[in-house]
């Protein structure tokens, strides 16, 4: 119960964060800076669901991204929908598009599904590149408008846009929890533990897959389409492998399988990665090794990492609970799943 | 209730079993005997679907469940603890076994009263309920593999090894709760190398050999078999 009460006043104290950085931190720059992570972390919450808590590692996610924000782009620019209803539309594009590619690619497993994915990611990017009546091609899609005004609320300056993606972001972030601490979180837990085991106790592996892959491209379709009416541009290379993989670094540094990792990885980079911007792309000279050190010793992440601290403290204050007392929250941690003796 | 009809699995170019019939009438307790790779296990996983039989047919209740998909196999009744105790470690004991009634998870009331029959049978599941199931003893672990699997309420519950690498007193005292769950009315398909104690609970067996039953017959005919006797009990 207390660890439950000081992750609840550290998730509340986050949010107040959150909502008044605006008014501390005058500088523009920043807040762009922010609003843009915070989208960054709504598809890195979605790529979570499924490789983190499901097991299936998706590279296709950039493609369903830049889906999601073309579509939106498209809807407003082109045939002149409504704001909310074309980013609704946005996400429900996606998501079907999602379907039936979840439908032949999660036939196959592991790496194999890794690469599938991959090129699946690939096929959408030159699909967008190259064809130019649709997309704009390389030149991509200009003037998609700003989320038009809810009543009295106007999201033209970049403050109420940062409110808004802040709103988008909570949201996912309470969905995401409820699914994962909820019985169909502990189904996808139970198929990335074994798809065997998963079966033998009666669930359709299959079902719960493409539930999940649908889910997780729905959210990689918002982010796009929330990033198209904020940064009002878009072109192909934002469905570009570059993108999945910058996503997935993300991923792997806040720490794979958990909640916060998403928050942590993806604000604790993108701002890194801004101060160090004077490096260009030497940057990537440090961020390679970082991320090569963090997947070889701590496999979850810097949210693992902190886990396991805590859990360490926890146990050296009660040493009598040392082996037997570990909190429900573990059961997201992705190193032992499973036990398999004899 | 259960029946194989000229059953046969390949993996690849290698035929796991051949040709294998077996029965299993309502309420028996029957168990597989054999060495490891004489084809108990692979008989299992085509029974709940898991792998799909070149050859022959299984019958379950009357009907044809071979097309069937493992979570379909589970609805109709048939559940497997799988061997080596796998469990989902990292979940507590109580998440474990509610992960069992996934296939009736929409009776609330059912899986709380499943629940409370599988803590009446193993009283130290529900003093450890909150614990991770990867920091239970194997014969703990043990328990809690047979107990996820009594959560989906079986007809016939099938047990793959359910005493491998477990101490000898714990082992009797498993065979003990394998016969009262049958007493109570599950039907009990068991794969076991244990075969005294085995033979000792069930009704009748069969003995696999690489791929085949080469001897059937009931408990008392088993364990006065010599061949079986030399091979299995040691006698």
């Amino acid at each position: 119960m207390i660890r439950l009460h000081r992750k609840h006043y550290i998730i509340f104290g986050l949010v107040i964060a959150a909502g008044i950085f605006p008014f501390l931190n005058q500088n523009e720059y920043w807040l762009h800076i922010l609003t843009l992570s915070f989208i960054w972390i709504i598809a890195v919450y979605g790529l979570n669901l499924l490789a983190g808590y499901t097991g299936y590692l998706s590279l296709a996610h950039a493609g369903f991204f830049a889906i999601g924000a073309y579509s939106l782009g498209l809807l407003t620019v082109k045939t002149g929908v409504n704001y909310w209803a074309a980013l609704a539309l946005s996400c429900l594009i996606t998501s079907v598009i999602g379907f039936l590619i979840g439908l032949i690619a999660l036939r196959t497993k592991e790496h194999f599904f890794a690469i599938y994915t991959l090129c699946v990611g690939y096929v959408i990017y030159l699909v967008i590149d190259k064809w130019d009546s649709l997309t704009g091609g390389v030149r991509g899609l200009i003037g998609i408008p700003a989320p038009s005004n809810i009543g009295p609320l106007s999201f033209q300056s970049s403050l109420s846009q940062y409110y808004l993606v802040l709103f988008f972001l909570l949201a996912t972030i309470f969905i995401m929890y409820r699914i994962v601490h909820s019985l169909t979180g502990r189904t996808f837990i139970a198929i990335r533990n074994s798809e065997e085991l998963a079966k033998t106790i009666g669930i359709s592996t299959m079902k719960n897959k493409l539930v999940v892959f649908v889910l997780s491209t729905f959210f990689a379709g918002l982010a796009g389409a929330l990033y198209a009416s904020f940064i009002r541009f878009i072109g192909p290379d934002i469905g570009y492998t570059t993108v999945i993989f910058d996503l997935l670094t993300y991923l792997l540094v806040g720490g794979i399988g958990t909640m916060a990792g998403p928050i942590v990885g993806t604000i604790l980079i993108v701002s890194v990665s801004q101060s160090l911007q004077f490096l260009q792309d030497y940057r990537m000279l440090i961020f390679g090794p970082l991320l090569t050190l963090i997947i070889i010793f701590y496999p979850r992440g810097i949210v693992g990492l902190f886990n396991e601290m805590y859990m360490k403290r926890r146990s050296r204050k009660k040493p009598r609970l040392k082996k037997t007392q570990t909190p429900y929250t573990d059961s997201e941690g992705l190193q032992e799943d499973r036990v398999k003796e004899g | 209730m259960l029946r194989l009809a000229g059953l046969s699995v390949a993996y690849g170019s290698f035929t796991a079993i051949q040709a294998v019939d077996i029965e299993v009438q309502e309420g028996e307790l029957v168990v597989l005997l054999g060495s490891n790779g004489a084809g108990k296990s692979t008989t299992f996983k085509a029974i709940s679907g898991i792998e799909k039989p070149c050859e022959g047919d299984i019958y379950f209740e009357g009907k044809s469940i071979v097309k069937k998909s493992p979570d379909r196999i589970v609805k109709a009744g048939i559940v497997q603890c799988a061997e080596g105790r796998e469990l989902f470690s990292r979940m507590t004991v109580s998440e474990n076994l509610v992960m069992g009634a996934y296939v009736h998870r929409k009776q609330k009331t059912e899986v709380k009263n499943s629940l409370s029959r599988v803590y009446e049978l193993f009283p130290i599941l529900q003093e450890k309920k909150s614990h991770t199931a990867g920091s239970l003893s194997g014969g703990q672990q043990q328990m809690l593999a047979i107990g996820r699997a009594l959560m989906a309420k079986p007809k016939l519950l099938m047990l793959d090894e359910p005493s491998i690498g477990l101490a000898p007193l714990i082992v009797e005292q498993m065979f003990e709760v394998i016969q009262r769950i049958n007493n109570e009315g599950t039907t009990v398909l068991l794969a076991e190398q244990n075969a005294n104690a085995a033979l000792k609970i069930a009704d009748r067996g069969y003995v696999f050999e690489s791929g085949a039953v080469v001897v059937r017959g009931s408990s008392q005919e088993l364990l006065t078999n010599d061949d079986v006797r030399k091979a299995y009990i040691g006698a």
